[in-house]
């Protein structure tokens, strides 16, 4: 019998977060972010918090709504444009910021998950990234120690889940989700579609159940795009 | 002076049949519409597509499906998606054979940086670090000054670095450059512009060996 994930609602599934924990925040841009669950931590009012997101959500939507409330302490991301509040909290001191290489992002969320305390990348060897990290020459090649991140909660959207936490992805809303969910003690998966256990395709499904601790039917998705572009058909 | 389509246009030459590539946000992003005939190339997009399409027609955006620059795209028959630790092990292991980004400076021994103004820019490296940490082929796309008119191609780099030696090749709207032995080998001129301006517009030793011929677009 597959284990329940099932929560009603987004309400419930935030049950437990408190002032000053450090979560997990899928997406991409405005790309497979965990909308329902970002409005929740809006309304609860949390501070202190530390997010772990590829990037900073805009002004008016994504981490932007909880940055305006000024509901975050840190955040650690690879890349913050496109948000001028933001920008102003971090030249102002107010916001403590970690800057990382996308890449070195993703796999200290994905070895979090799967038990790595750190490996060594090339990335960021001679920045300021490499700052009091150890190095590692293989191959020739000097390499830095990267630690492997966790989280109290993390936060994923996905497109189908069922309710036994499984999850399926659409297209490049994937991106960040599926490491963020290995990684977090409790995870929060949001979906589009929810069906009952038995009903996706076993050999479909990109992250087991066994990541994910609660699952809910996410609602009202905007799925804003921040820049569209577009060709004439002519 | 080459425009920046212009400027893709010759990177596109570069390219090899049957390679992966990266191109990066602004002039690299051109590049798609410049593949030469004959070769056959498939784009990677660091969020996580390989194959990546045109723009979508008007009306048939998908908020799921972006790349790195968050503009709303397509993907071409045979394409795939996958998270971002997939994306960097294709970036770092080497799957993917080139890369094309933007520089705010480059050095002469090949370091360079495009990611950070102290005090005033802070946007963050995204995959840049990843990408010319790892790749074999790094192009760098830029104007060869900036907008005050200083060169982008320096002895040293004044900005905080994005990588170290792994810069090969420069494409300017003056000039084709390789990067190689800490000095910048000038390979082709822009169609009328002489080897004396951009020695005038290049910080950095400039390595000028015979006769340099005009770029053919």
């Amino acid at each position: 019998m597959a284990l329940n994930k099932l929560v009603a609602d987004a309400k419930i599934a935030l049950e437990g977060v408190q002032n000053d924990m450090t979560f997990m925040v899928g997406g991409f841009g405005l790309c497979g972010i965990p909308e329902n669950s970002i409005s929740e931590m809006v309304n609860r009012g949390i501070t202190g918090l530390t997010c772990i997101s590829n990037n900073a959500g805009v002004d008016d939507f994504g981490l932007g709504l909880l940055l305006q409330g000024k509901q975050i302490k840190k955040m650690i991301s690879s890349y913050v444009g496109e948000n001028d509040e933001f920008e102003r909290q971090m030249l102002s001191g107010e916001l403590e910021v970690d800057l990382i290489p996308q890449g070195s992002l993703a796999e200290r969320c994905r070895a979090g998950g799967a038990g790595i305390p750190a490996f060594y990348t090339p990335a960021g060897y001679g920045t300021e990234v490499a700052e009091g990290k150890e190095v590692r020459v293989f191959d020739g090649k000097p390499h830095i120690l990267e630690a492997a991140l966790h989280a109290d909660f993390a936060f994923v959207k996905a497109w189908k889940g069922d309710t036994a936490g499984n999850l399926i992805y659409k297209a490049t809303a994937k991106n960040f989700n599926p490491l963020m969910a290995m990684a977090g003690k409790i995870t929060v998966a949001e979906v589009e579609i929810l069906v009952p256990a038995g009903e996706l395709d076993p050999n479909q499904i990109h992250t087991p159940g066994v990541f994910v601790q609660r699952i809910f039917q996410g609602t009202d998705y905007q799925k804003r795009i921040e820049r569209v572009t577009t060709r004439s058909k002519s | 002076m080459l425009s920046k389509d212009q400027i893709a246009q010759r990177i596109a030459q570069e390219l090899q049949n049957n390679w992966y590539v990266n191109l990066g946000i602004g002039i690299p992003t051109l590049v798609a519409n410049h593949i030469p005939e004959g070769i056959d190339v498939e784009f990677q997009s660091e969020n996580g597509i390989l194959g990546m399409g045109p723009f979508p027609f008007e009306g048939e955006e998908d908020a799921d499906l972006i790349n790195a620059g968050k503009q709303t795209i397509t993907a071409l028959p045979g394409a795939t998606y996958f998270d971002s630790a997939t994306s960097f092990a294709m970036i770092r292991g080497k799957h993917v054979q080139l890369t094309v980004l933007g520089a705010m400076e480059v050095a002469q021994n090949g370091d360079i940086a495009n990611w950070k103004i102290p005090g005033r820019m802070v946007k963050g490296m995204g995959g840049a670090m990843d990408l010319v940490a790892s790749a074999e082929n790094i192009i760098v796309a830029m104007m060869h000054t900036n907008k005050r008119g200083e060169s982008k191609l320096l002895e040293k780099c004044s900005l905080p670095l994005t990588g170290v030696n792994c810069v090969t090749r420069i494409v300017t709207n003056m000039a084709v450059l390789e990067v190689k032995d800490n000095a910048f080998y000038l390979i082709e001129r822009a169609p009328g512009v002489s080897v004396a301006d951009i020695e005038a517009a290049t910080a950095g030793t400039l390595v000028v060996d015979g006769d340099v011929p005009e770029m053919k677009l």
